[in-house]
């Protein structure tokens, strides 16, 4: 009943129509940042920072604007990841596995349509969760050190066999690529530096960022110039935006499984989005792909990932609130601007501002909604804006690619990474390689890495602490049972699913 | 709202002029004009904090006419923007890098190529975040000695969370604590390196670790909810306000005082005549009771000095802190 009041209370603070005002703008910003590839929703939010000082914003106001751009470019991301089969941005990764072979079959809007309520569904839902049990959850980090975090890495690499590829040699090989470009950089266990070749600009290691546009954007500017614009990706027919609701009540499981996960995965500050949306889509596979639909246009393959990202983005504020713990770079960005702001997170946040941690929530509910209205109805604006022809659109892609990247470091050598990254993922296509599986072996290996020192350095070597408590055996029992269930069940389904 | 904000400016505008005015006869002939604020590492952290920061106070005090523009120039922990000032910027009058204790950590131990820290000039600090050992409020441990008795009579049933990597600052502080206390092999003490001090607090809340090693400011949230208890402050007094009962290591017989200090550095080509005053400037700021919000806000405690004064610290430090990696084998 109190927190009923209290976010009655809340309410009252963030509908007032300046901050409606800024909510609408936030939601529509972080949506076109989220689908431009290159624009991230990190540097979406670090670029509002010194316009929220400017305008001498109050806190609460701060806040509501960015968090429209930080769901704004969650829902945004998966625009142009399902329209040009480029992520907007790294959570919306997965979604290109089956949101753009639902494109290439004429259905861009039903896929655009189910992801944008797929996505209402996750961050609403997470929302939800917030409001009930934000402060409670805050306590499952305490569960969680450095060899359950290792398990759960493990756990989600031992269900990657088989995804984004036919080929599951390529896709392992890919995997292993990106885990030893993730080896590069500053080691944190020894602090002396790994494979940088005495290169300062590789002492932070490769940034995922570069990474993804250039296997991405770059690659994908590359094979138009190849085909010199003549039969480029982006021949699509959008069709009407809206999903046939057998289609949506078909995917109503897959969005309550992806919703969870993904908000689990954000609440873990050793987790994140990005993990909570390739979990989601993993195992959306491994309990759904019985005929062999996923990754040819499967409709559950866009509503799992984006419900996932979404719900992950809102579980993500918990530790951020509650422990100071940023669970990625845009919340490792908010929180910044919480301290510049004379906020200081910690688990007496919500006992202390009250005021602005409810104003806060209540205003991701406006954003939600806004964001709702803006990814349904009117997606189509968005839609034409990426819809240009080729020869206009790939000059821009390119140059949204460059001056993105540009604005993250400020470096030339970024720029040089990410048209390396562009040329080897040119190759790699040419060879039928996925690109997928490197984005997420440079996302996710060196935290895997990270955890598993640490846990070992705390046990002096001894490897029986990666098993040692209830959580981390569970996490190995279902890692396992992911490794060799499908191996035994294939056995079983193979003489049925020869000719698919 | 944005008619108001004009006029704010206008008028900001105009005491600004004067101020420079006033100011300009005191310092010879220079006057700011477009300053710029280098944060060598991405919007977000402590370098961003103190650019940001000190740019407002700049423009608030009307040290600078309108705003300073703060540029991001992110990579090798800082030895990007290092190296680009000193190559590119030598000579930028209206230019000024933030930097902290681990600018001149990694200055010390080579980390920068081949960059030295007389490359630049050390123009002054305003503030500085010193460093804490805590324990979870269930722990045993009720003071710095006790766990340092612990740690010599046997390093491998203590682990140290921290929040930088091996060789940094937060692993350096427990070093020299373990230095001061007598041990023998100090490259025995277990440290464990998490991406910042918020996780490492979890860890030590979790029970995951036994001790934490980071700055005050991290660790506010967790002191004031009663998770951790602080058994030493590495401060050379006692922390003013609501850490007043925190003692301090020296008082416990280790003395260890560790600053993480926050200031700037400007380019070694710039005139005597902006560096002067920019030293003022930065004097004036840590004088103001807009930086007292400001530094009470963020766990900061007052640490000003500036010119020759704050050159000959900077020396100090490189020294101490290049002695006690070698010793801990760090670097050779």
């Amino acid at each position: 009943m109190e927190t009923i009041t209290l976010l009655m209370g809340g309410f009252e603070q963030a509908l007032t129509p300046t901050n409606i005002a800024l909510a609408v703008f936030g939601s529509i910003l972080g949506t076109i940042i989220g689908a431009l590839p290159g624009l991230g929703p990190s540097n979406g939010v670090a670029i509002l920072i010194p316009l929220a000082f400017a305008f001498g914003l109050e806190p609460t106001a701060a806040l509501i604007l960015m968090t429209s751009v930080y769901y704004g470019a969650m829902y945004g991301g998966r625009i142009s990841s399902i329209l040009l089969n480029m992520p907007g941005d790294e959570p919306a990764l997965m979604t290109t596995l089956d949101g753009y072979p639902m494109a290439k079959q004429g259905k861009a809007g039903e896929a655009l349509a189910l992801s944008g309520l797929a996505s209402f569904f996750g961050a609403f839902l997470a929302t939800i969760g917030l409001v009930i049990a934000g402060p409670l959850l805050a306590e499952v980090a305490f569960l969680f050190g450095p060899a359950e975090n290792f398990a759960l890495y493990a756990m989600a690499f031992a269900t990657l066999g088989g995804l984004a590829s036919r080929n599951q040699g390529k896709a392992i090989f890919a995997a292993g690529l990106g885990l030893s470009l993730a080896m590069i950089g500053l080691d944190g266990p020894t602090g002396s530096t790994r494979y940088t070749g005495g290169h300062l600009h590789l002492m932070e290691g490769v940034d995922f960022l570069v990474a993804i546009v250039g296997l991405f954007a770059i690659t994908e500017v590359l094979m138009f110039i190849e085909h010199q614009g003549k039969e480029s990706a982006i021949g699509i027919k959008v069709g009407r935006i809206t999903a046939p609701i057998k289609t949506v009540w078909h995917c109503t499981g897959t969005m309550i499984r992806g919703t969870a996960i993904g908000f689990i995965a954000g609440v873990l500050p050793g987790a994140g989005a990005s993990l909570g949306s390739f979990l989601a889509y993993s195992v959306e596979k491994r309990i759904s792909n019985k005929e062999n639909t996923f990754g040819k246009g499967d409709p559950r393959g866009v509503a799992a990932p984006e419900a996932g990202n979404n719900a992950a983005a809102g579980g993500a504020l918990i530790p951020m609130l509650t422990l100071g713990i940023p669970g990625s770079g845009t919340t490792a960005v908010m929180l910044a601007l919480l301290m510049t702001m004379n906020i200081t997170p910690g688990p007496l946040l919500f006992a202390e501002k009250p005021d602005l941690v409810w104003g806060l929530i209540a205003a991701l509910f406006i954003a939600n909604i806004v964001l709702l209205i803006l990814n349904i109805p009117m997606v189509g604006i968005f839609v034409r804006l990426l819809m240009v022809p080729s020869r206009i659109l790939m000059p821009l892609v390119a140059m949204v690619a460059f001056a993105g990247i540009y604005s993250i470091s400020g470096s030339l050598f970024d720029i040089g990474l990410m048209v390396a990254f562009g040329v080897l993922g040119y190759i790699l296509r040419k060879l039928g390689i996925p690109a997928v599986p490197i984005i997420l072996g440079i996302l996710l290996g060196n935290q895997m890495e990270k955890h598993l020192r640490r846990a070992l350095t705390i046990s002096d070597g001894e490897l029986a602490i990666l098993w040692s408590s209830p959580i981390s055996i569970s996490l190995w029992a279902i890692a396992i049972t992911g490794l060799i269930a499908p191996l035994l069940l294939r056995r079983y389904l193979r003489p049925r699913n020869q000719k698919s | 709202m944005l008619l108001n904000l004009s006029r704010q400016m206008v008028i900001g505008g105009v005491v600004g002029i004067a101020a420079i005015a006033t100011a300009s006869t005191a310092s010879a002939q220079f006057r700011p004009s477009a300053t710029e604020c280098i944060a060598p590492a991405g919007v977000g952290g402590g370098w961003d904090f103190t650019c940001r920061s000190v740019g407002k106070a700049l423009s608030d005090l009307d040290l600078v006419p309108g705003q300073v523009a703060v540029t991001n120039l992110s990579g090798g922990g800082g030895g990007v923007a290092f190296a680009s000032v000193v190559s590119g910027r030598g000579d930028d009058n209206d230019l000024l890098v933030a930097a902290s204790t681990a600018t001149v950590t990694r200055l010390a131990q080579g980390l920068y190529a081949d960059a030295t820290a007389d490359q630049v000039r050390w123009v002054g600090s305003l503030g500085a975040d010193f460093g804490i050992i805590g324990v979870a409020v269930d722990s045993e441990i009720q003071s710095l000695s006790e766990l340092m008795d612990m740690v010599i009579a046997d390093p491998s049933s203590v682990a140290f969370a921290g929040g930088s990597a091996a060789g940094g600052f937060d692993h350096l502080k427990i070093l020299q604590v373990a230095v001061a206390a007598g041990m023998d092999d100090v490259t025995q003490v277990k440290y464990v390196a998490f991406d910042g001090g918020g996780e490492a607090v979890t860890q030590l809340v979790g029970g995951f670790v036994q001790a934490f090693s980071g700055d005050i400011s991290e660790a506010t949230g967790f002191i004031r909810s009663g998770d951790m208890r602080v058994i030493a402050v590495l401060s050379e007094v006692r922390l003013p306000g609501e850490f007043d009962n925190i003692a301090t290591a020296r008082e416990q017989g280790l003395d260890v005082v560790s600053p993480n200090w926050r200031g700037f550095y400007t380019p070694v080509g710039a005139s005597q005549a902006s560096f002067d005053y920019w030293s003022e400037a930065l004097k004036t700021i840590a004088a103001s009771s807009e930086w007292q919000e400001v530094m009470t806000n963020n766990g900061l405690m007052p640490f000003a000095k500036s010119g020759a004064d704050f050159q000959s610290f900077i020396d100090q430090q490189l020294v101490d802190i290049e002695t006690l990696s070698r010793d801990i084998g760090i670097i050779d």
